[in-house]
């Protein structure tokens, strides 16, 4: 893009791209702020009529607003811390040569393929089943009372099921970072008299603090929004103690019928998505600087 | 104190022999170089020495004490890698300061050798830039910085000089040497460049295929090659090797005359031939000259400008001194 014939070149040739996004992105934001705006109940049809911010007053007071706040925030942090710390564990082991790398490999990758309500109805039905899960034999075996994963500790046991699908991707991109550092910079520690532990602190994490960046960032806009795993598990329960923004948006609008609650909430949703983003920028925004 | 004792190294990838047994010693406070054709082993023979690959065989002697099983940081030898290695994310100072922080050297002593190293580096005005912020010639300082700091008993230098360009290599060549006078500790060097060989080396180890062909002094090997290989690989331009009936006139296989000891004349001498290109460097002339029916080309240097062009019948006089003589299996007669 040197000239200034090839940039305005540049943009009339992007221009209906952008436009198409803009359009696709706007108009749904605009409807769900005007729906918020409106008393919009199914149950009641051809009552709809301006209330103001009366939605979001609700919303608001619901009590399941603030455990629905810090359920999706302990959600995002907690896959996250799980992901990037297993990730970067994981993609170590599989850049080591071993035997049969290929296939361990792929068999990584496998969970990111399975959709994310089957992987959750395997994850409840054959694994944290109380009565006749793999965890419940398990616990049996060695004489323990089964766990039940999903009333005791829902919120945990989502964060597992979601790790569990998320991973592959951290340890993916993670993977190739790793594979591209300079076998020359780890043997010049090594001659500097670095430990393994030395070299990984110093060298390999900061080489790949940009790959981590990225990680985090796309996974949060995924994470914000986690909802079939909820839905096929617990249902926001047991009361709302596995209830995030997402699911109480679905509650207020599909359960409740009350479309005018459900857009406040998704409003509110836009705006913890602004300020999460905003936050991580600050944080770590500076790795992507070259 | 830097005296290494290669006894019987063997170094094998797999089924593949790449340095077969080896012995070699390197006295304390040498500039050794070792030169050869690429993939002939060099770089692995350096990496067995500073302990980043396993000897398969046979035992490294570091001051008279084994070394063969030592992990790389404890053999006190600090190694410059083609590709610098410096640490992407680190200042510069951090970047030197990293062997000294790894040994757990107080922050003081560290600090001063930082700023000796920068001094006699030229590095004062750079210590806060990342390696990103440099060039290349300040890369290698850096690079030969964070050796020097750890006061090692010996350098490893892998082909330091080859990713910079002409008139760098040969200012970075005088302050090896340089350093290598003041420091006066042992120092392995690996190229391929004969030049830079014959300029720093006390002493040349000239491989082929893992194998040593022969060790000496520059000039030793200049002099007096064991055999056709060293012959027609140290000196530029390369040694003419004529073989057949002029060589039996000698009483040898082969004959070798360097293009400095033939002399050109327009009008009389032994051999006679036709000039194919002339390369004027100012100073020398070298010509390719055909048609002698000795070998496909001989190259002549001739000093400063001679009157003569391509096409031009010349005729040649080797310096009957000067002519090597070896055997049918390459091996030099005496
Ligand atoms: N890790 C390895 N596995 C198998 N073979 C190897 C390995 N490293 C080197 N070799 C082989 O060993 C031989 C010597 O390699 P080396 O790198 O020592 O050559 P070199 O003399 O340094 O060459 P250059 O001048 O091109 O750097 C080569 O034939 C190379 O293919
Ligand atoms: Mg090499």
């Amino acid at each position: 893009m040197a000239t200034q014939h090839s940039r305005s070149a540049a943009r009339i040739m992007i221009s209906p791209a952008v436009v198409l996004l803009l359009a696709w992105m706007i108009v749904p934001l605009v409807l769900t702020v005007y729906f918020s705006l409106l008393r919009y109940n199914l149950l009641m049809p051809g009552t709809e009529r301006f209330v103001g911010f009366l939605n979001y007053k609700l919303f608001y007071q619901n009590p399941a607003f603030w455990t629905a706040m810090l359920n999706t925030l302990l959600l995002v942090g907690g896959v996250l811390i799980v992901t990037v710390v297993g990730g970067v564990l994981l993609a170590i082991l599989l850049d080591q040569p071993m035997w049969g790398q290929g296939i361990v490999r792929i068999l990584v990758i496998a969970p990111f393929f399975v959709m994310p309500t089957v992987s959750a109805l395997v994850w409840k039905n054959m694994f944290m089943n109380p009565v006749s899960g793999l965890f419940a034999e398990f616990s049996k075996a060695v004489g323990l009372q089964p766990f039940d994963f999903l009333t005791h500790a829902p919120l945990a046991s989502i964060i597992g099921i979601v790790s569990w699908q998320w991973l592959p991707f951290a340890t993916l991109i993670l993977l190739t970072a790793i594979q591209s550092l300079d076998s020359e910079q780890m043997e010049a520690a090594e001659m500097d008299g670095a430990s393994p532990l030395s070299r990984f602190w110093y060298i390999t994490l900061p080489h790949l603090s940009r790959a981590i960046t990225v990680v985090i960032l796309i996974q949060t806009i995924f994470l914000l929004s986690v909802f079939a795993e909820i839905l096929v598990t617990t249902n926001g329960g047991p009361g709302n103690a596995s209830t995030n923004l997402t699911y109480l948006v679905y509650a207020r609008s599909l359960l409740n019928f009350d479309v005018g609650g459900g857009s406040a909430g998704g409003v509110v949703a836009i705006i913890l998505a602004n300020i999460v983003a905003i936050f991580l920028m600050r944080m770590i925004g500076k790795n992507l600087d070259a | 104190m830097g005296r290494i004792t290669l006894d019987k190294v063997t170094k094998k990838f797999g089924d593949v022999e790449v340095i077969p047994p080896l012995d070699l010693t390197i006295e304390d406070g040498e500039f050794v170089v070792f030169v050869g054709p690429s993939g002939c082993g060099k770089s692995t023979l350096l990496r067995l020495i500073a302990g980043l690959e396993d000897v398969t065989d046979g035992e490294i002697r570091i001051d008279g004490q084994p070394a063969t099983d030592l992990p790389p940081a404890k053999r006190g030898l600090a190694m410059v890698f083609q590709s610098y290695a410096l640490y992407p994310h680190m200042s510069v100072r951090k970047n030197i300061a990293f062997p000294m922080k790894m040994a757990g050297m107080p922050e003081d002593e560290q600090k001063r050798r930082i700023d000796n190293a920068a001094r006699a580096l030229n590095l004062t005005d750079y210590l806060d830039r990342r390696p990103g912020q440099l060039s290349g010639g300040q890369r290698q300082r850096v690079a030969i910085g964070r050796a020097i700091v750890r006061e090692p008993a010996a350098f490893l230098f892998d082909e330091p000089l080859s990713n910079l360009d002409a008139a760098l290599r040969v200012g970075m060549r005088l302050e090896i040497s340089e350093l290598h006078k003041r420091l006066d500790t042992t120092m392995i060097y690996v190229t391929h460049d004969q030049v830079e060989a014959m300029t720093m080396a006390d002493k040349i180890v000239v491989l082929r295929a893992g194998n040593i062909e022969q060790v000496g002094s520059p000039l030793e090997l200049y002099r007096n090659p064991r055999n056709t290989f060293v012959a027609g690989f140290i000196g530029s331009p390369k040694m003419n090797l004529i073989e057949g009936a002029e060589a039996r006139k000698h009483g040898a296989e082969t004959i070798g005359v360097r293009p400095e000891h033939i002399d050109v004349s327009a009008s009389e001498g032994t051999w006679k031939g036709r000039i194919g290109v002339a390369e004027h460097l100012g100073s020398d002339t070298f010509f390719h000259v055909h048609d002698t029916g000795l070998a496909e080309t001989l190259t002549i240097r001739a000093s400063g400008e001679v009157g003569l062009r391509h096409g031009d019948t010349v005729f040649l006089t080797p310096q009957a001194d000067k002519i090597h003589r070896f055997d049918a299996q390459g091996l030099r007669i005496a």
